[in-house]
């Protein structure tokens, strides 16, 4: 059993091994990127920082709560833009022809897609994602049940699982617009901005639209509910935050229709 | 039977602006009912103008685009639907685009290929070796594929292809921007492949020479149609293309009109250099030069073949009706 995973985790080891040593060939800029990346979070979390000296809450939660929820977000974040973050690059694959080479190794597109730039510099801004969670959970008042507990595991994780999907969903618009990446960093870059803030400050529409169709505020707002015990706003009640797994796996059923769909566009294969 | 192409046909819908928002929806026939097989362990030169669907025809065969109607068979296998197992199957080298990752060193590239592959230890390091030996990769295998010369990178690629020990080799423009060495080893080295493992050869080139030494077979399409299938001979003589005799005189002469089976090409002013063109089917060089000998003293002389542009053309013209 062992056996039979290694001997299929074999080429995705093999190549994102060569991503890893090709990109950390060069120390010094490596070490810069991710300089340059933690910075990328530091600034962002600046943003919440500037509000909350101006108001003393929220969507009705104080700064630690929002500190939490930024964290959360971040963290999911960074995490799937490490893995997933280039797949906003389709359109040079298709001119190039590399996504013709894909097509000609026996391996699934995107799982060679995926692992053929691991971006490893977007480990800074995890740090610092990590390190504002750190300091924002003892700040919180949180009763650690062992629910509570498993959650704050498992939510950055689904909730990386969310926004890779999106990554995924937006790549597969590219399929059929070329030049739409703009246009699909609005639903990824989109998602996550809308989801470091409570979705609480947003109207009933757009709070419909940031969960149940782009669905991050399931990455940090819902759990952190759940965390703090807080009622949710009109139509999001606080037991969605349980919710997050499911909703990744939601998320990516779309996600894997469409880049089906997308493919066969390419290949000719669908309309 | 490796290849079995039937009836197959292959649109593309071109969307072309008129005026400032209207769009002109053309259909294109990229592909218009090719039907042909190609035998296991062959050696096929697949000719054609640029345009006249030999990248689409090639992309079905490799399960890349999706026949609009027809059927195709490589290996016995429907290509988009088995596309993986296809994979596993067929090499396949595309002149002016890399399949090889150009931050990596081939050595690396190998060993991804080969994990990729689910290719055994020792089963894929004797074939790289084989590989690296005959195609003398040894001294840039730790040099990255963005480093490398063009004649290098084609090597490299070439066995990239080849280190699963494919069925079936396709090659779009192998030589293309190759000087003449690299093309020649190139050429042997395909050769060698095919006699060694019994490599069945399907090429796609602009090369007569590639076509003249590799293959015992041609396919020529024209606009998505068959347009000759049959031995490179066979092809010159039908299209009546002509070989020209370039003759260096010792003397000044007359132009050398009347040789039989010839006729003169041009003469330059001085009358030292000539140019005599003939049909390989009419009469031999051997004649031709017996016969200049008796009139004037040949100093040197080279000979051109055909070249594959002007035979095709020459088929396209006569294909088409008046």
């Amino acid at each position: 059993m062992a056996d039979q995973l290694a001997q299929w985790w074999r080429p995705y080891r093999e190549l994102i091994g060569s991503r890893v040593r090709s990109q950390t060939a060069y120390r010094r800029s490596f070490a810069l990127d991710v300089l340059g990346s933690a910075a990328v979070g530091v600034v962002e979390f600046a943003e919440v920082y500037i509000i909350f000296s101006n108001v003393d809450a929220l969507g009705g939660l104080d700064f630690a709560g929002v500190a939490l929820i930024f964290a959360l977000a971040n963290l999911a974040f960074s995490l799937a833009d490490l893995v997933v973050g280039h797949l906003d690059e389709l359109p040079r694959y298709l001119r190039t022809g590399t996504l013709d080479a894909f097509l000609l190794r026996p391996l699934p597109v995107l799982a060679q897609l995926v692992t053929s730039d691991i971006s490893l510099r977007r480990l800074g801004r995890t740090a610092v994602s990590m390190i504002i969670l750190a300091i924002a959970l003892p700040l919180n008042d949180i009763d650690w049940t062992a629910g509570r507990i498993v959650l704050v595991g498992v939510a950055p994780i689904a909730g990386a699982a969310i926004f890779a999907a999106l990554f995924v969903c937006a790549g597969a618009v590219l399929f059929w617009l070329i030049e739409g990446a703009q246009f699909s960093h609005a639903f990824t870059y989109g998602g996550n901005y809308a989801a470091t803030f409570p979705a609480s400050i947003f109207a009933m529409p757009m709070r419909v639209f940031f969960t149940f169709v782009i669905p991050s505020a399931f990455v940090a707002y819902l759990p952190t509910l759940v965390l703090l015990d807080l009622p949710g706003p009109p139509g999001l009640p606080q037991w969605l935050g349980w919710c997050t797994p499911l909703a990744a796996v939601g998320i990516w059923a779309i996600a894997l229709l469409s880049w089906r769909a997308g493919v066969r566009h390419y290949t000719g294969a669908g309309s | 039977m490796i290849i079995s192409v039937q009836d197959l046909r292959r649109e593309f819908v071109v969307r072309s602006p008129i005026g400032r928002l209207k769009r002109e929806r053309r259909v294109v026939n990229a592909v218009d009912g090719l039907s042909f097989t190609i035998e296991r362990g062959a050696a096929v030169g697949y000719i054609g103008a640029n345009g006249a669907g030999k990248s689409t025809t090639i992309k079905m065969l490799t399960g890349i685009l999706v026949p609009t109607a027809g059927t195709v068979r490589t290996c016995g296998l429907e290509p988009v639907a088995d596309r993986k197992s296809l994979a596993r199957r067929i090499g396949v080298v595309f002149g002016q685009r890399s399949q090889l990752w150009w931050d990596l060193p081939l050595a690396q590239s190998y060993r991804a290929l080969a994990a990729i592959h689910r290719l055994r230890e020792s089963e894929w390091t004797a074939r790289r070796d084989e590989l690296v030996d005959r195609l003398d990769l040894g001294s840039f295998l730790d040099t990255p594929v963005r480093q490398l010369s063009l004649g290098q990178r084609i090597r490299g690629e070439l066995a990239a292809a080849l280190l699963h020990s494919p069925e079936l080799l396709i090659l779009d423009e192998p030589t293309i921007g190759l000087d003449v060495l690299s093309k020649e080893r190139l050429r042997v080295f395909l050769g060698e492949q095919r006699s060694s493992h019994g490599t069945t050869l399907l090429l796609t080139t602009h090369d007569m020479d590639d076509v003249q030494r590799l293959c015992e077979r041609i396919i020529v399409v024209d606009k998505g149609r068959m347009a000759y299938d049959g031995t490179l001979p066979g092809l010159v003589e039908r299209v009546g293309a002509q070989r020209v005799m370039t003759l260096d005189l010792h003397q000044p002469s007359e132009p050398l009109a009347g040789i039989p089976g010839t006729h003169v090409v041009d003469v330059e002013p001085d009358g030292l250099r000539q140019r005599l063109a003939f049909s390989p089917t009419e009469t031999t060089a051997a004649s031709v030069l017996a016969a200049v000998s008796t009139r004037t003293d040949v100093r040197d002389l080279a000979i051109d073949e055909p070249d594959i542009e002007d035979v095709v053309r020459r088929l396209y013209l006569s294909a088409t009706p008046n």
